[in-house]
């Protein structure tokens, strides 16, 4: 009987070993844009910018070029190089929850309130992993960490980001989704949610937060931490498609050609000037 | 053939240059006594192809270069002080991994938000605190506007040539003021750009542009090809103008800058006036021109540091000097402007203890 | 002629940067070295604005003076803050329509010139400062009348209307005023 293959390796990953802790979903989320990068037959235009946090060495895994970004400036990064390349390069950021959604915020927004033509990929499995498990800015309400050692005191430090809700509110952005990596069958669904950010990628900005784990983080067991995810974070965190095409954004303000604020404005080009 | 001299202020003059020098991308945030660079850069940057972005903040708009210099493109930024302060982790960051681009600090007066006058205090977070790790940058601190524009095709350059960031340090003087310039014909020189990530090409080897190196053996190699670059900018690099010293001078005032012309101004009073003074006015701050100062310090009996600041390059005069003479200090800062009045005045008063 | 200095001042927005500009342009067309050196700042925007022109056969040194050979003061504030600061026998062209009092310093050579009237004349009234640097330049032939006029023509060209006719006729008058002052 001939041989059939059932599950082949894609070829973006490269032949290092994940340094994930076991039961970490980083490992999952890499694949499956490896696979969608593949599929897609971009390998050869596509840049990733890799983030600080525990998928720091993110370019040690997939096959493509890399810039590495410092901590939370990911999306100005991928501006830099996004405005600079010809239109057919793909890019692609890749951060976690306390790069993108604590010392990040101001780049994200302002990335996608510009409408930036690359797919942001968000982890959040709400913890700080790398530096040893503290306080992130999607820590749930009560949550222990290494520094809520008695929960995430809300009357203290608020209440868990939702980054898809807050990126909803601007009118650019072309695509935003929540998925979650806890099961076989989310996990293919997240990398649908990939794909199609990637495939709406020259339309606009994309960003896909995907719920992950963290058991070394979380104190659990890889098992536990699936069902830990599933029973406290998806109810605060709505796995939904925020925005896609047909899904019409926020009213736009009108854009009025005419409308100058100033006469003393410099003008654009001599020849514009009138007279 | 002639080109043609322009009046021109010297934040567009430094916008234009760099335009004519290749800069294809810029991203900034506005800040105060160098707005006009980005004014002028969102007019004229779209008419010839290139990009200009508003950043965020200064925060964002270095790691924006960071895209662009990791991208292969000319990229530029400017701010001033405590704006390029912020931008002093992303551009370590830069030098860690090798990506070119040219940050113009027009210097304004501080500590904190200061005030926004003409200042020179920012010699020390140039040429030694810019940034976390070992690293250097040249800095290149224009006295003239038309040394600015020759500067920043130069600063392009430099920084294309080291893949390594590269400042043009000016202050609010510079800046602001108006002077006549003509354009350079633009560089032939062209450089190798496969280091840079645009997308693996089959079969090659791909490009990652990082600063990282968590093995400590591996960070130490990384770290030591670096500084045989900085070795290299340090024999090769060194930019001074020695000004009034062929008779031996018994004074020379060391300063840098438009603090430069003034004292220009103050000792041709002085000379007229039978006092022989002379000026050692280094080009490049990183690089000090050690080897320049070095052969003054036995002609001369003393040197007298001028800056807008409370004596930071003095201290690499001293360093120079090493003990064999004196070197005093005397500045205006704040956004004070040292007048030729007060320059004269201490030089005579000086001269005078010295038994001139 | 070694070096010419002269600190230019008045409300923002009655052209006093323009007339320095100008001035600086045709000396420099005439192929001297020259500096151009505004304030900035908060006061620029709306409250006394000044700048310094220095021409010179030599590589200008400071492109800030102390004391000025030459003050043009536009407004009260301007000829309280630069007749003290005006060099010793120095120059100062006051803007009669605007500061009602006469120079307090006796050494300095005082030209007075009804200059917003005279702007009038010509059709228009914020030509004014037009006026003063003509004032300015019949006293200290800093540069030659004409290339002065062709600098206003290249400021204005373009702009609507007759401005720069307008613009050279008030220039024309303040040189007048200028020129007879001179002596």
């Amino acid at each position: 009987m001939a041989e059939q293959v059932a599950f082949k390796r894609t070829s973006v990953l490269t032949d290092d070993y994940f340094h994930y802790c076991p039961g970490c979903t980083h490992g999952v989320a890499h694949r499956l844009v490896a696979e969608v990068i593949e599929e897609m037959g971009i390998q050869d235009r596509t840049i990733g910018v890799s983030p600080v946090g525990c998928s720091v060495l993110a370019y040690n895994y997939l096959d493509v070029d890399f810039v590495e970004a410092a901590h939370g400036r990911a999306p100005a990064v991928a501006t830099g190089i996004r405005r600079t390349l010809p239109e057919d390069r793909y890019v692609f950021t890749y951060q976690g929850d306390g790069d993108l959604a604590s010392i990040g915020m101001a780049e994200i927004i302002h990335a996608a309130n510009r409408g930036e033509k690359i797919t942001v990929i968000f982890i959040n499995n709400a913890i700080y992993g790398m530096t040893g498990g503290q306080m992130a800015p999607t820590t749930l309400p009560g949550m222990r960490t290494t520094t809520s050692p008695n929960g995430r005191d809300t009357g203290l430090c608020g209440h868990p980001i939702r980054m898809c809700e807050l990126l909803d509110t601007l009118v650019e952005p072309k695509f935003i989704a929540r998925g979650s990596l806890s099961s076989p069958k989310l996990i293919l669904k997240a990398k649908k949610l990939l794909r199609q950010a990637f495939d709406l990628q020259h339309s606009g900005f994309t960003f896909v937060e995907l719920l992950s784990t963290c058991p070394t983080g979380w104190g659990l067991t890889p098992d536990n931490s699936l069902a830990w995810l599933e029973r406290n974070m998806v109810p605060f965190f709505p796995m939904e498609v925020f925005r896609e095409p047909g899904k019409m954004p926020p009213q736009a303000t009108p854009y009025h050609p005419d409308l100058k604020v100033r006469d003393d404005a410099p003008k654009a080009e001599k020849k514009t000037e009138e007279g | 053939m002639a080109q043609r001299r322009m009046l021109m202020k010297g934040t567009e003059a430094i916008a234009e240059a760099a335009i004519r020098a290749g800069c294809h991308h810029f991203f900034g945030y506005p800040i105060t006594p160098q707005n006009e660079i980005p004014e002028y850069m969102s007019r004229r940057l779209p008419q010839v192809g290139g990009v200009y972005l508003q950043a965020e903040s200064e925060v964002a708009a270095i790691n924006m270069l960071c895209g662009a210099g990791a991208a292969g493109v000319r990229v530029m930024t400017s701010s001033s002080s405590p704006g390029v302060a912020l931008m002093s982790e992303g551009a370590s960051y830069m030098v860690g991994g090798e990506l070119p681009a040219v940050i113009v600090n027009i210097m304004r007066g501080g500590p904190g938000l200061g005030d926004i006058q003409p200042s020179q205090g920012d010699y020390d977070q140039m040429t030694r605190g810019f940034g976390h790790g070992d690293k250097h940058f040249i800095v290149l601190a224009p006295s003239t506007v038309q040394e600015a524009v020759d500067m920043m095709a130069l600063a392009f350059d430099l920084a294309d040539e080291y893949r390594n960031p590269c400042v043009v340090l000016g202050d609010g003087l510079i800046g602001q003021m108006m002077e006549p310039v003509t354009f350079p014909e633009p560089s032939e020189r062209t450089f190798d750009r496969s280091w840079a990530a645009t997308g693996k090409k089959p079969g090659q080897r791909r490009n990652i542009l990082r600063s990282l190196f968590l093995d400590p053996e591996v960070l130490e190699k990384h770290v030591e090809k670096l500084f045989e670059k900085f070795k290299v900018m340090e024999l090769k690099e060194q930019r001074y103008e020695a000004w009034m010293m062929d008779d031996a001078p018994p004074v020379v005032i060391s300063a840098y800058g438009t603090t430069a012309r003034i004292a220009k101004s103050a000792i041709r009073e002085l000379r007229a006036e039978g006092h022989r003074v002379g000026l050692f006015r280094p080009i490049s701050a990183w690089p000090f021109p050690v080897d320049g100062l070095a052969t003054y310090v036995e002609q001369t009996r003393l040197f007298l540091g001028i800056e807008m600041s409370m004596g930071q390059m003095v201290e690499d005069v001293r360093r120079v000097v090493a003990g064999r003479r004196p070197v005093q200090f005397w500045g205006r800062t704040g956004g004070m402007v040292p007048t030729v009045e007060e320059i004269v005045a201490q030089v005579k008063e000086r001269s005078a203890a010295l038994g001139q | 002629m070694a070096t010419q200095d002269v600190v230019m001042a008045g409300f923002g927005g009655q052209g006093l940067m323009a007339i320095g500009k100008i001035l600086a342009k045709a000396a420099m067309e005439e192929g001297k070295n020259v500096t151009w050196m505004p304030s900035y700042g908060p006061e620029m925007r709306g409250g006394t604005a000044n700048c310094v022109v220095i021409i010179d056969d030599d590589p200008i040194g400071s492109p800030v003076v102390k004391r000025t050979q030459a003050a043009v003061v536009m407004n009260k504030q301007s000829i309280d803050k630069f007749e003290p600061t005006v060099a010793d026998h120095g120059l100062l062209v006051i803007n009669t329509s605007l500061i009602d009092r006469k120079a307090a310093r006796d050494d300095l050579k005082v030209v007075y010139v009804a200059a917003n009237e005279i702007a009038e004349s010509e059709g228009g009234a914020k030509a004014a400062n037009m006026v003063m640097l003509g004032a300015y330049l019949g006293v200290t032939g800093a540069t030659k009348p004409e290339t002065l006029e062709h600098a206003i023509e290249a400021t204005f060209a373009g702009k609507r209307g007759n401005l720069g006719d307008i613009n050279v006729r008030a220039f024309r008058k303040g040189l007048e005023v200028g020129l007879a002052a001179r002596g």
